[in-house]
């Protein structure tokens, strides 16, 4: 068990380090960044707002990473997001309820996420060419929903959604973290993880042993499609109202980004959850970050730009091999301690 | 013939370690001038780290390496090249799409006036392939030549470039006789100059054809190195492996099936892939396809297995009409399916030797019934025990295993489902003399233990010793069906060369 538990740290070291570097720079230009205070039972601080204004992104990655580890890509969460927060919109001003109105706009998200799964796992096309596919008509139909408006709601369920708390966490917070949660369990604690991992590495040997290939990888992208539901609801929420041009607009190439930092490669294969949320978190960090340390904005993408660079040169198997390398002798050691234990 | 003392290449006690292994162990080796020096080993025996280390490909951790008696140390490759070793590959590590005369001069063309000069190249290129009794349009893409012609360049290339010292890493395994006796000319002409040629090789008569001398690794060690004139095949098998070895192929012939009949296929085909055929398989039974490339035998397989479906004829298991329309459903029916490919087809690289082990039996369990990790350990543990298979741990990715190994992993994944019926394509195909006789044994004892075992295989001497029955395959048809006393090579390679009917219709008894 503490052999699982050390080679999930391993496995997350890298993200861990790159986040707690970020956070100790912007709390030594920004001196009240650590700070946390409890305000009508509620969090608040800049620590918190991170959890808070990434959680679009971090909810995008959960998908993306999925998919992403079947050797697909999905280019359509901006605009799923885009077309579920019209909807939720819509059917909340026409008088449905809280309820029809998440279970339907839920509904909206997985047959976005059926469509998509759909023209890579059946008519087998390439997965950048099919989620362009709603990538672009995604925005049309999100405007076709909201009729060219922006449509404001007041519904105070709804709204709640984007800014109520519970037990003290802003309710995105809470969302993302019990939602990630029941997304890494269902994959490791079932075999999905180790067979989606297989179809990623190599479909049609993964096929020949009998893993249902076309299933699962529908339901990666289906997964991906709620993902971005909830993501779409939570900025309407947010917002209290759907913005069919701007509602999770480029938030597709964040999640990708988040997935890249995470550790998880864009050929395919080995993945985690929990470090592509660590990856959106840094991101959104970098971007808070940024903002609070009063850099000029036009610095701004310059800056995240120079130090994803950096975290992604950590992470390239030439600096690893050249960094183990250098401690060859001790790593040699290494696989007899751990069969000792 | 040549001076016996004058080494163009001393590699002097190499030693090279990889986590959890010692993948050279103080291995020394000469090769003189104006000889082929056979590297042979089974796989993970040590002969691509040695390359590797010669070539700079590997940084070795210690030893010393001596070019014309004196201490080089290539950096990488493209050092060891302008040092003056240069390698060929058996996969031709050329640019396709490029022209043959750009392959040759690439990174070096003739310029003029700071441009390529195109015709100065081209007339180059043609000169430097005469030598090699190569006359072909040097303006063609690369890739619109055969293997074979390919090859030649790429040596052409090398030598080129280095002069010194050539290593051919399984220059012949996708070359047919007549192209092996070609580049076998190019060898020898380059001998003759004085190069030293190191050959890499899992062909054994090719060694004995080609080569001065033989260098035999095993397990990362030295075993030695022999004139070849003096050794004799069976002991350069037994140095390779280091047991008696030929006395366990060959040995018995399997009587023809009297196990109940299970398996019943009925004019069973795909039109485009397979003519439609009869195949009954008995309990305990090796029905062995022979066939040359492209008659469909690696298409019967796929139809069988419902990797294709079949779109005529009928399938009954035990009297009991079935559909495969995919892999899954006949997994189901506790079939199991190598592919010929293991790379593409076979493996999932990435993945550990334990996953790749499970990856078939969680497949049939589903997915919200796991395999918990102890079993998974347990199962991996024993497959990797029962089959030998030669890894650090189970948590090793199978790609860093060799290819006898990755296969036997492959064939360890479906006996982890205990299958029924198992359809293997040909499972010995480029692995070494040590694995492939622990696969032919394997192959016996799962038929004695009552499966049902279809085998395709090119290898016809292979067939003969432990094949029930022999199904022959020309044209996409199954032609001829061999059992009993008529399994001998010389039938099947009647039967297969047969114009119209070299035995009778299979299926009618």
């Amino acid at each position: 068990m503490t052999a699982t538990v050390r080679t999930y740290l391993r496995r997350l070291l890298p993200q861990l380090i790159a986040l707690a570097v970020i956070v100790i720079a912007i709390s030594m230009v920004f001196p009240g960044f650590l700070s946390l205070q409890i305000q009508n039972g509620r969090l608040y601080g800049s620590l918190i707002d991170i959890l808070n204004r990434g959680a679009p992104v971090v909810l995008l990655a959960i998908g993306m990473t999925v998919v992403i580890a079947t050797k697909g890509i999905d280019l359509s969460v901006g605009a799923v997001m885009a077309i579920c927060g019209a909807v939720a919109a819509s059917l909340i001003t026409s008088g449905h309820s809280l309820a029809e109105t998440l279970l339907a706009t839920l509904v909206v998200g997985i047959l976005c996420g059926v469509w998509n799964g759909l023209l890579v796992a059946i008519l087998d096309i390439q997965p950048i060419i099919a989620t362009l596919v709603l990538m672009v008509a995604g925005r049309g139909i999100a405007q076709l929903v909201t009729e060219g408006a922006i449509l404001t709601f007041n519904h105070p369920g709804l709204i709640f959604i984007g800014s109520g708390s519970f037990a003290g966490l802003p309710m995105p917070v809470v969302i993302w973290l019990i939602f990630g949660v029941l997304v890494a369990l269902l994959v490791r604690q079932t075999a999905l993880g180790m067979l989606i991992e297989a179809i990623g590495v190599n479909r049609q040997a993964s096929t020949l042993s009998g893993v249902l290939t076309p299933v699962l990888l529908i339901a990666a992208y289906v997964l991906s499609g709620l993902c971005a539901a909830i993501a779409g609801i939570i900025a309407a929420a947010d917002i209290r109202g759907a913005d069919a041009n701007n509602a999770g607009l480029w938030l597709e190439l964040d999640a990708i980004l988040a997935v890249v930092v995470g550790g998880t490669s864009l050929l395919g294969g080995r993945f985690s959850i929990a470090a592509s949320v660590l990856g959106a978190i840094i991101i959104q960090a970098i971007n808070t970050g940024i903002l609070l340390s009063g850099f000029p904005p036009e610095f701004n993408l310059i800056i995240k730009a120079a130090i994803i660079v950096f975290i992604l040169v950590l992470q390239s198997p030439r600096f690893r091999t050249a960094f183990t390398f250098v401690r060859l002798p001790r790593a040699t050691g290494k696989p007899t301690e751990r069969e000792a234990k | 013939m040549h001076s016996t003392s004058d080494n163009i290449l001393s590699a002097v006690r190499i030693e090279k370690g990889f986590p959890g292994t010692k993948a050279l162990d103080k291995v020394d080796f000469q090769l003189r001038r104006g000889e082929v020096h056979a590297l042979l080993g089974e796989n993970g025996a040590g002969k691509s780290t040695l390359i590797k280390c010669l070539t700079g490909a590997y940084r070795r951790d210690s030893g010393s390496i001596l070019l014309d008696g004196v201490e080089v140390d290539p950096r990488d490759t493209f050092d060891a090249q302008r040092l003056g070793i240069g390698t060929v590959y058996q996969e031709v590590n050329l640019l396709p799409n490029l022209t043959v005369a750009e392959n040759l001069f690439l990174g070096r063309q003739p310029r003029r006036f700071g441009m390529i000069d195109t015709r100065a190249m081209n007339r180059m290129a043609r000169e430097l392939l005469a030598e090699y009794e190569l006359d072909l349009d040097v303006t063609g893409d690369l890739a619109s030549y055969s293997v074979a012609i390919q090859q030649v360049v790429a040596i052409a290339r090398a030598v080129d470039l280095s002069g010194k010292v050539l290593i051919l890493d399984e220059p012949t395994a996708s070359l047919d006789a007549h192209e092996v006796a070609m580049l076998f000319r190019i060898v020898r002409r380059l001998k003759a100059r004085g190069l030293g040629i190191i050959f890499i090789t899992h062909f054994l008569e090719q060694v004995y054809e080609i080569s001065d001398r033989i260098t035999v690794l095993r397990n990362g060690q030295l075993v030695g190195t022999r004139e070849t004139a003096d050794l004799d095949r069976r002991d350069l098998i037994t140095m390779m492996i280091g047991r008696e070895l030929a006395d366990e192929i060959h040995t018995h012939h399997a009587s023809a099936g009297e196990g109940r009949l299970r398996y019943r296929f009925r004019n069973y085909g795909r039109r485009g892939h397979i003519e439609p055929f009869d195949l009954d398989v008995r309990a305990g039974e090796v029905v062995g396809i022979a066939g040359l490339l492209g008659s469909g035998r690696t298409e019967t397989a796929e139809v069988l297995f419902g990797a294709h479906r079949a779109d005529s004829g009928t399938a009954e298991i035990d009297g009991r009409a079935v559909d495969l329309p995919s892999p899954r459903a006949a997994i189901r029916r506790k079939f199991g399916f190598c592919p010929e490919d293991r790379k593409t087809a076979g493996i999932v690289g990435d993945l550990s030797v334990r996953e790749n082990i499970v990856l078939a039996l969680q497949a049939r369990r589903g997915w919200t019934r796991p395999i918990s990790r102890t079993e998974q350990n347990r199962l991996a543990d024993h497959y990797i025990r029962a089959l030998d298979i030669r890894t650090a741990d189970r948590e090793k990715p199978i790609k860093l295993l060799s290819g006898g190994n990755q296969q036997k992993a492959i064939l360890a994944r479906w006996l982890a489902t205990e299958p029924e019926f198992l359809i293997l394509d040909e499972p010995t195909r480029g692995i070494d003399v040590g694995a492939h006789a622990e696969i032919v044994k394997l192959i016996e004892s799962l038929r004695e233990r009552g499966l049902s075992l279809i085998v395709i295989s090119s290898e016809i001497e292979e067939l003969v010793a432990y094949s029930t029955r022999v199904v022959v395959l020309r044209d996409r048809a199954h032609v001829a069906e061999l059992d009993g006393e008529r399994i001998t090579a010389h039938n099947i390679v009647e039967a297969i060369a047969a114009a119209n009917e070299g035995g009778r219709r299979d299926g009618d008894r």
